[in-house]
């Protein structure tokens, strides 16, 4: 019963989305001002009826009722609560809900909160909006329906994945497709304006805040899925540069160019054809993503059972989504007129420097995604690769460092004309910084790879430019205390939010450089009493007792850490072994120090008394994390700035910014 | 040339999205577990029969030549085995040769299961530690195979049996194999 009413819901939402995807574009075709008002109610019911529908489909979970497909697939009696919740989007049929839902939420808030946008702008992107969600509304009911039954009932559900029964994993994908469906709002505004005919520097302006938003989830969401992989995948790394990990990255990186070209668009009210291109590329990337988990035209550990109905069906969404809007493009964007001059040093020009760096970084990562399948379409299937680390390694990491460096120097560049004698002497500091800590790393390790220690430097540079920017800004040290205050307190919240991120984004390169050059790993077995030195440090075990979780049975391993004859810590490495999945997982017992984890994993038994171990010394492992959440942080920081609130009152007298040559206090 | 430009990004997607199209064609039939063992003889094995049991004895790769066999893949604490139980017992009372692989179980436990549910298998190997599974690349039980007379897997059934499945699919099988 409720999920039939969870089905009636759905089928509803589709014709309330058709209405909303064709009325208003017709309203705003013939100006007339009725027809485009239904975009607002249109985009409320939606988002009623979908949410009406994903609380039938929970429901079904919550209950475990195994006469609906998807929870007799995808769930079991004995799950836990937390996973019998999440296991709503654990699974293809639900996941596809959840991303229908976000997307009406979004759709939704632009209605709420778009007052003061032009009628037939607002209408337009509601209209897009409204087409992505019949699409999405379509496939589910005609190729993945949540909702069907099957009769009989199954006594008890097939169980969910053992890997993503885990509070990290519960919570990456909600997070991930806020991020993903977020940037469909900048991709409906940037149709929309193609339709219009006209950007203007308005127009950044209320795309600006949600690409902030849909970035910063999606930041958090990627930041989740690679902490999970590094604690429960059991081999100690962080990023496999597997097809779908790349698929959520890729509209990362564009999302961040556009983040920063809409600045350039908002305050300059130039590089408009680009920003566009950006927004309807970096949505396009995210279908692209939806397309590739689940099609089964690549392989990888998150692909969800494919179909190739399913696949046809989002090819269709792709052509007709990408396609089309790539269409408008070529066709209307030669209209958009150039807006100011500029020099190529200048806050603009850094800005663009940004963004070919960070665009040829994604066509890096796209290459390398899309190679396998690329080469097995000319070889007709014959010849089939994988394309792994070495080749990101080489091709993605040199595009980062200049990134990285000029990222140090953009904030300080003035609009219009930067001067670089007066950036030269400001960056004396880092730079003194920078081969300080070159040197220090080298003295301290050195038996690493060349090239951390610069890597370090590099880190060291981001770190100081930014930070003695935002100084700078108020007047740290160099003016009272209460003076500094006080300009703090003037200071906009998204220039703290802009430091914030990128100091987040140095904190980062310190994690991966270290971890990923003076990784420490032993494997053996040992017997229970048994140790082996690791690092610096002494693992022994202890013993392994047997034990029951609540829906598996598991092996616990106890591990005494010492260092210098003191315990220094005791870990508790599992296999878990999921009966109903017929799966073991690893749980890998971690002991987090600030510059350093201890990693531990328990493997099979030998059969003599023996046990695989694994035991690992990740340096700065858990500054990766906390760079991610400091990135994090600094995006909704820069979110809560009055100015991005689309509708609240400007302070500014005019929208335009002030033309001067000294920095601008802008973000 | 300016419009060129603009026209760029359209056609590389059209390119790409051509590519898509050609590597979705047909080849994909997930609806048949991609088993890497279809059409291939069954993997090479040796299972010993359960403890206790010496009327069942266990078998090994050879003993699956020579007439059409359904491999069935249980456990005594697999609930979906218990539910697809009444169907390989009516395949089995039907004439089809059922061997049983007990996976990840132990002796007794399977013993008292088999007792108080009734035994339909010819044989069953006990695959304690799952090897013999993992050879088959069973992903989880209850799995069902069906090999033809020369040992080869023609049909690999992930999950529980159900009526539909038994009407639409194995019996069609069995009857094309010639049982």
């Amino acid at each position: 019963m409720i999920a039939e009413i969870g089905q009636f819901a759905l089928a509803l939402a589709l014709v309330v989305a058709v209405v909303q995807s064709v009325i208003p574009l017709i309203g705003a075709q013939r100006g007339n001002a009725t027809l485009m008002m239904i975009a607002r109610p249109a985009a409320q019911s939606l988002v009623l009826l979908v949410a009406v529908a994903y609380a039938a489909l929970t429901y079904a979970f919550v209950v475990s009722d195994f006469s609906v497909t998807t929870v007799a697939g995808n769930s079991h009696s004995l799950k836990p609560m937390l996973y019998k919740v999440s296991g709503v989007w654990a699974n293809h049929e639900g996941s596809m809900l959840l991303w229908v839902v976000i997307l009406a939420v979004f759709g939704a808030a632009v209605a709420q909160f778009g007052n003061n946008l032009p009628l037939s702008l607002k209408s337009r992107a509601l209209a897009v909006q409204g087409m992505i969600a019949t699409a999405f509304l379509a496939f589910i009911l005609f190729t993945s329906n949540p909702f069907l039954r099957i009769d009989p009932a199954p006594l008890d559900g097939r169980g969910l994945n053992p890997l993503l029964q885990d509070p990290g994993l519960a919570f990456h994908p909600p997070l991930l497709y806020l991020g993903y469906v977020g940037f469909s709002v900048a991709f409906s505004f940037a149709v929309a304006a193609l339709i219009e005919g006209r950007v203007d520097a308005a127009w950044g302006r209320w795309v600006r805040p949600w690409t902030l938003a849909a970035w910063t989830f999606l930041t958090g969401g990627i930041a989740l899925g690679s902490w999970w992989a590094y604690y429960e995948l059991g081999w100690g790394g962080w990023w496999f540069w597997d097809p779908v990990e790349n698929a959520s990255f890729m509209p990362w990186l564009l999302g961040t160019a556009l983040l920063h070209s809409a600045i350039v668009v908002e305050k300059r009210d130039t590089l408009k054809s680009w920003t566009i291109l950006l927004a309807i590329l970096t949505f396009s990337l995210s279908l692209l993503g939806t397309f590739i988990v689940r099609s089964g035209v690549l392989t990888s550990v998150h692909a969800f059972a494919t179909d190739p109905t399913r696949g046809i069906f989002i090819l269709a969404i792709l052509v007709f989504a990408v396609g089309g809007s790539l269409v408008l493009y070529a066709l209307r964007a030669p209209i958009l007129k150039a807006g100011g001059l500029y020099t190529p040093v200048s806050r603009e020009g850094g800005l663009i420097l940004n963004n070919l760096l960070l665009a040829l970084a994604c066509a890096t990562v796209l290459l390398g995604t899309l190679y396998p399948l690329l080469l097995e379409a000319m070889t007709d299937g014959r010849d089939k690769v994988s394309v792994g680390p070495p080749y990101f390694n080489a091709t993605f990491v040199p595009i980062m460092v200049p990134l990285f460096l000029a990222m140090a120097i953009g904030p300080y560049l003035a609009w219009k004309r930067g001067n670089l004698k007066m950036i030269s002497r400001r960056m004396i500091v880092s730079l003194i910084g920078a081969v300080a800590t070159i040197a220090t790393t080298f003295l301290l390790i050195p038996d690493g790879p060349t090239l951390t220690p610069f890597a370090m430097g590099m880190a060291a540079w981001l770190f100081l430019g930014t930070a003695s920017e935002w100084a700078d800004r108020i007047k740290l040290f160099r003016a009272p205390p209460r003076e500094s205050l006080r300009r703090l307190q003037g200071l906009p919240r998204s220039a703290t939010g802009m430091t914030l991120a990128h100091i987040g984004v140095a904190v980062m390169i310190i994690g991966v450089a270290g971890s990923s050059s003076w990784q420490t790993e032993s494997i053996q077995v040992l017997r229970p009493g048994e140790s082996v030195p690791v690092a610096g440090y002494d693992f022994r075990l202890d013993d392994v007792r047997d034990g029951t979780g609540p829906n598996y049975t598991l092996q616990r391993a106890t591990v005494t850490v010492s260092r210098n004859g003191r315990v220094f810590a005791e870990l508790y490495p599992e296999t878990r072994f999921f009966p109903v999945a017929g799966q073991s997982t690893t749980e890998a017992a971690i002991r987090t120090t600030p510059f350093a984890d201890l990693y531990a994993v328990i493997g099979e038994p030998d059969g003599s008394g023996g046990w695989t171990t694994r035991f690992y010394r990740n340096p700065l492992v858990p500054w990766i994390w906390y760079g991610a959440l400091i990135m994090v942080a600094g995006g909704f920081l820069s979110l809560s700035d009055r100015r991005h609130r689309v509708g609240a009152p400007r302070r500014e007298k005019s929208p335009q910014p002030a033309i001067s040559s000294h920095p601008a206090a802008a973000e | 040339m300016r419009r060129l430009f603009f026209l760029l990004p359209i056609l590389i997607f059209v390119a790409l999205a051509a590519i898509f199209a050609s590597r979705l064609d047909g080849n994909l039939d997930p609806s048949a577990l991609p088993s890497a063992l279809l059409d291939k003889p069954a993997p090479e094995f040796a299972l010993p029969g359960l403890e206790g049991r010496p009327q069942k004895p266990g078998f090994a790769t050879a003993d699956l030549s020579g007439q059409v066999t359904i491999v069935n893949i249980f456990a005594s604490w697999c609930v979906p085995c218990l539910a697809e139980h009444p169907l390989i017992t009516r395949l089995a009372e039907d004439g089809a040769t059922i061997y049983g692989i007990n996976y990840r179980d132990t002796d007794p436990a399977a013993a008292r299961w088999l007792d108080k549910h009734g035994d339909p298998y010819a044989r069953i190997g006990a695959d304690r530690d799952a090897r013999a599974s993992l050879e088959w690349g069973v992903t989880g039980v209850p799995e069902t195979f069906i090999l033809d007379s020369t040992g080869r897997i023609r049909h690999k059934q992930a999950g529980p049996l159900t009526p539909a499945i038994v009407e639409q699919v194995i019996l069609p099988i069995l009857a094309e194999l010639g049982q």
